[in-house]
């Protein structure tokens, strides 16, 4: 390898690492957290069978997982400007990337809340506790052990579709690499490289994981 | 102490339950028998509003419930006076065993957890598994599991114990030990409900025998003569085939 090559791949890492844990990882924290929300409330709401709030779930999860995700970003952040919606670049990816992600987790945490014996909810009722609390002690802390595993896939997808903020100006990952070869033109060790980086958050997060499964996981083992 | 009367209940075209009656007095044990889809299960489910009869009157205690019509604030609070003893168990599977007696008396009852865990270890210490506390569910064989649901019962002091079928899921060996556990209750003046397919247990254990079928009941009476001196032939045909009839 020549030994510019080998400069620019040195020299460009600081500045592709540095928009990864500044940008890619907040945003991905942030919205997230606020799509577990969305998707929790979502879930309990119809698997209460709520009146109303069913229904508007089920349009809210239809429009988000029925059109692309870079279709959303350019509508919240090019579109909604016409109507005097103007957002930060930043802001508006959480609100996309939150309300997207919100959308499938729903569906996830909602399968898993089916997945609970209907027995457990009884004996909840039976040992005199509401549906409110037995849902809250009982039912929901199955059914995310149940969902860990998806909800896990879930987020590993979304570090990397973080990547598609950069065409609504966001500077995070993938907008430096591209940044660094606009000025150097290496396109394949720059593209490659940051990659890389990608697939480093990525075997942390599946590490993350694999702990968080035993940890929740305490109640399922069978006495060896 | 319970007095059902009249209760009806359907699903969809097919009618489970018509027009039932039945007495619980304070300390009976009280035996529903009969062949599968007799509706037996299905009343003490209504009994426990864990299914809603379609029509018919429950009094608790003295106070009289139109079924079907009874406030939710009002079925919560009969609740807390019973506890329900389930043919699957349904511990709580996140839960240990200690956790599955306390669970109701810290977030129901709102007992402060110390006393509620000593009442806990009691209950657990009873059914004979205090070396069992810390374990889960899934830790625990069948006939344990069962008798963790027991000391969740007993530990809330209810004043009946209804059993849907507790010992029917379980192998033949362990059976013994949850009915030798259910006999001490009796023996301790426990007023229980028991449907069972145990006839040895309800023979000699329970005061008063039910026999449903059909979803009506054929007869009932004090055990020992239901037993021995059944009016009805097709009491006397059931317990003939020694309850094999499912």
């Amino acid at each position: 390898m020549d030994e510019r090559l080998l400069h620019i791949i040195v020299d460009s890492f600081p500045k592709i690492l540095a928009p990864g844990l500044l940008v890619t990882i907040p945003l991905t924290a942030i919205a997230f957290a606020l799509a577990m929300v969305i998707a929790v409330a979502a879930a309990l709401a119809q698997f209460g069978r709520v009146p109303v709030v069913t229904q508007l779930c089920r349009f809210y999860i239809w429009i988000f997982r029925g059109t692309p995700l870079l279709v959303q970003l350019f509508v919240v952040f090019y579109g909604l400007p016409r109507v005097g919606v103007t957002l930060d670049p930043f802001p508006a990816a959480v609100i996309v990337f939150s309300l997207n992600e919100g959308a499938y987790c729903a569906e996830t945490v909602r399968a898993a809340l089916e997945a609970v014996p209907a027995g457990q909810l009884e004996a909840g009722y039976c040992a005199g506790m509401s549906y409110l609390q037995t849902m809250r002690r009982i039912i929901l802390p199955q059914a995310m052990r149940t969902a860990f595993p998806s909800l896990s896939n879930s987020l590993i997808a979304m570090v990397k579709d973080t990547s598609l903020a950069s065409n609504i100006t966001v500077v995070e990952m993938f907008r430096a690499a591209e940044q660094i070869n606009a000025t150097v033109y290496e396109p394949l060790v720059l593209y490659i490289e940051v990659g890389l980086v990608y697939l480093l958050f990525s075997t942390v997060l599946t590490w993350l994981q694999g702990i968080g499964e035993r940890k929740l996981g305490a109640y399922q083992r069978q006495e060896g | 102490m319970l007095e059902v009367q009249n209760i009806h209940k359907s699903f969809g075209p097919l009618e489970v339950l018509k027009g039932v009656d039945l007495t619980v007095r304070r300390g009976d044990v009280v035996a529903i028998l009969g062949p599968s889809g007799s509706g037996k299960t299905t009343l003490l489910r209504c009994v426990n509003f864990l299914e809603t009869a379609d029509q018919g009157t429950l009094s608790f205690d003295g106070e009289r419930f139109r079924l079907g019509h009874v406030p939710r604030k009002d079925v919560a609070r009969l609740r807390k006076k019973t506890a329900f003893v389930f043919q699957s168990y349904n511990l709580f599977l996140n839960k240990t065993a200690l956790q599955n007696v306390t669970e109701g008396l810290i977030v129901a009852r709102k007992m402060p957890k110390a006393q509620a865990e000593e009442i806990g270890r009691r209950a657990l210490d009873k059914v004979g598994l205090s070396d069992r506390m810390d374990h889960y569910p899934s830790q625990l064989s069948g006939g344990q599991q069962q008798r963790v649901a027991i000391a969740r019962a007993i530990a809330a002091e209810p004043e009946i114990i209804y059993f849907d079928e507790p010992t029917s899921a379980l192998d033949p060996e362990l059976t013994g030990e949850v009915l030798a556990v259910m006999r001490r209750l009796a023996d301790e003046g426990m007023t229980m409900l028991v449907v069972t397919h145990e006839l040895g247990f309800a023979r000699t254990v329970s005061s008063q025998v039910v026999f449903m079928e059909g979803g009506v009941v054929v007869e009932a009476g004090p055990s020992q003569e239901i037993f021995e001196r059944p009016k009805e032939e097709r009491t006397r045909a059931f317990l003939q085939t020694g309850g094999s009839e499912r």
